[in-house]
Parts: C-alpha cells; sequence; structure tokens
C-alpha cells in the first residue's frame, strides 16, 4: 500500500491546484482570470494555490503588462509537467481496472 | 476497516480523474486557426469588392440599388459565392496544416465547439440575408453580413485564439456604422471583409504562426 501510494504528490491533493495543472498541461499559458473562471477559485484561494505551486518550481510566473495593465500569465514548468505525468500514473495505478 | 480506508481513497482519486479530464477539455482552445488565412480570405474580399464596384453603374459605386437591373445582382450574387468558396476552401487548408504542422488534431472537442459556435450567428446571418435578397430589400445586406459575421467571431473566440473576438467587435462596429450610411455598403463591406481579415490575419499570423 505505502508503495503504490508513494507517487502520490501532495502538491497535487486540492481542487484547485490539479485543476491548474490540467490547465497548463494543455495550454501553453493561462492568466489569471482565465485560471480564476475555469477553476471556480477566489482572488486570495487562487493566489495561495498558485503561490504553492510556484514554491515548488512546477509553474512558471510570467509578470507583464498590456496596455498599461498588469497581466500575468503562468505556465507549466518541465519539473511540474514530470511530475503531474507521475500524479497521473500514480492515480491510475490506484484505481480498479473495469 | 483496512479495505474501508482504501475504498474510500480509491473513489477520491477517480474524482481527481475527473476533474483532470473534465478540465483539461474545458480549457483547450483550439490553435490551429491560420492567421495566413485571414490575410488571403481579404485579399479575395478587396478583389471581390473591386470586381463588384465595376459592375456596378458608374460612377456612384453604389451597390444593390433598387434601380439595378437583375442582370447585375446575379453577377454580384455570383461574386459572392465565389468569395465565400474560396475563403472557407482556404481556410480549410491551410487549419489542417497548421493542425498537422503544431500536432492537433483537426477534428477535436475545441474545434467542433468553435464551430458549432461560429455557426450559429453565422447561419442566422446568412438566412437573414437571402430573406433580403429575395423581398429585393438590398441595401440592409452588406450591415447585415458585417454584423452577423462579427457577431459570430466574438462568439466563437471563446474557444480559439482571443484575437478572433477583438476582429469580430471590429466588424460590428464596421455594420452599424454602415446602417447610418445606405448606398456605401461596398466601402463597409471593403474595409471590413478585406482589410480587417488582412490586419487580424497578418497580426495572428506574426504573433503564432511565425514563432
Amino acid at each position: 500500500m505505502k508503495d503504490i501510494l508513494k507517487n502520490i504528490n501532495k502538491a497535487f491533493d486540492h481542487r484547485i491546484r490539479l485543476g491548474m495543472m490540467s490547465v497548463l498541461m494543455v495550454n501553453e499559458n493561462a492568466d489569471f482570470n482565465t485560471l480564476k473562471e475555469l477553476l471556480g477559485a477566489t482572488d486570495g484561494n487562487l493566489a495561495s494555490h498558485i503561490k504553492a505551486l510556484e514554491l515548488e518550481q512546477y509553474i512558471h510566473v510570467e509578470k507583464q503588462f498590456i496596455a498599461r495593465k498588469p497581466n500575468t500569465q503562468y505556465s507549466i514548468t518541465a519539473k511540474g509537467r514530470k511530475a503531474f505525468q507521475e500524479h497521473i500514473e500514480a492515480l491510475e495505478k490506484l484505481i480498479p481496472k473495469g | 476497516m483496512f479495505f474501508k480506508v482504501l475504498y474510500m481513497e480509491t473513489k477520491d482519486y477517480l474524482q481527481d480523474i475527473r476533474e483532470i479530464k473534465n478540465m483539461m477539455s474545458q480549457s483547450t482552445q483550439f490553435i490551429s486557426l491560420s492567421g495566413l488565412s485571414g490575410v488571403l480570405a481579404g485579399i479575395y474580399a478587396l478583389i471581390g469588392a473591386y470586381m463588384a464596384g465595376r459592375i456596378l453603374p458608374q460612377p456612384e459605386y453604389r451597390y444593390f440599388e433598387p434601380h439595378n437591373t437583375q442582370e447585375t445582382v446575379n453577377s454580384l450574387i455570383l461574386i459572392a459565392m465565389a468569395l465565400m468558396v474560396l475563403s472557407i476552401g482556404t481556410a480549410y487548408i491551410m487549419t489542417v496544416r497548421k493542425a498537422k504542422r503544431i500536432g492537433e488534431s483537426i477534428w477535436n472537442k475545441s474545434a467542433k465547439r468553435l464551430l458549432v459556435n461560429f455557426a450559429i450567428p453565422l447561419a442566422t446571418g446568412g438566412i437573414f440575408s437571402l430573406l433580403l435578397l429575395l423581398q429585393t430589400d438590398y441595401k440592409l445586406i452588406a450591415p447585415v453580413t458585417l454584423i452577423f459575421y462579427g457577431l459570430a467571431c466574438v462568439n466563437a473566440s471563446k474557444y480559439t485564439l482571443r484575437d478572433v473576438r477583438y476582429l469580430g467587435l471590429t466588424m460590428v462596429v464596421l455594420g452599424l456604422i454602415s446602417v447610418a450610411f445606405p448606398g456605401y455598403g461596398l466601402y463597409f463591406w471593403a474595409i471590413g471583409f478585406g482589410f480587417c481579415h488582412i490586419l487580424y490575419g497578418a497580426v495572428m499570423h506574426f504573433k503564432y504562426d511565425s514563432k
């Protein structure tokens, strides 16, 4: 049992973080409002989960200005992609076949 | 007891996988839309508008006026049909090519959503224009095609590159302005379908395709 759970990544053990990684897996990048809308999160809630993933170096944060308004783009890092793939594989192993 | 715990956790992880799949498909945008095909469609539109201008009685350049003969109207419809076939054909071929290049499937879920959401306002506008044509009420056809095409772009833009939204909004504004200038529809039509397509197509091409 311990063995199977080894690859289950605690960093993804929350709906928001899981969703954010899923979105970034299939999109080159996403901005704060897009993520907020997709995940149905509040500003503060989303920001804290972003911070957690950023600390793990799973996502890359790029701040820029569009028409003098701050716009932050998030993208997945190579490390994050690998960790998330391993997480998905571990999840699949846990699900009973059939 | 142990089995109960295992069962609970399994159920949770199934939910996780569902969430992952759901988020992935919901957020995927169809990014294979080719910018260059927009530029080409714009060029076709300008050529078409020029030809239409030549057919119309000089020097007024007023399209679809009641004094136009049935023959003129038929030629205009023919030009419009040719433009539509050429533009859709080019867009299809170039988008398939781009999709192949970047490894996106052409007929995926986001492509379907894009097409359906684009088609609903567009078909409405198309039928509206045909009805106007049948009633020989020609002067609203240019505004109607511009406005409904613009709305189709705005509606579809959620599922593809964001620039399509601004193209759509520009078209809607042009269409509304052109209502105030009856008889000058061909000019607005050339600006909208010609210049705007070229402009936004070029922006999209340099932003995404030439990377």
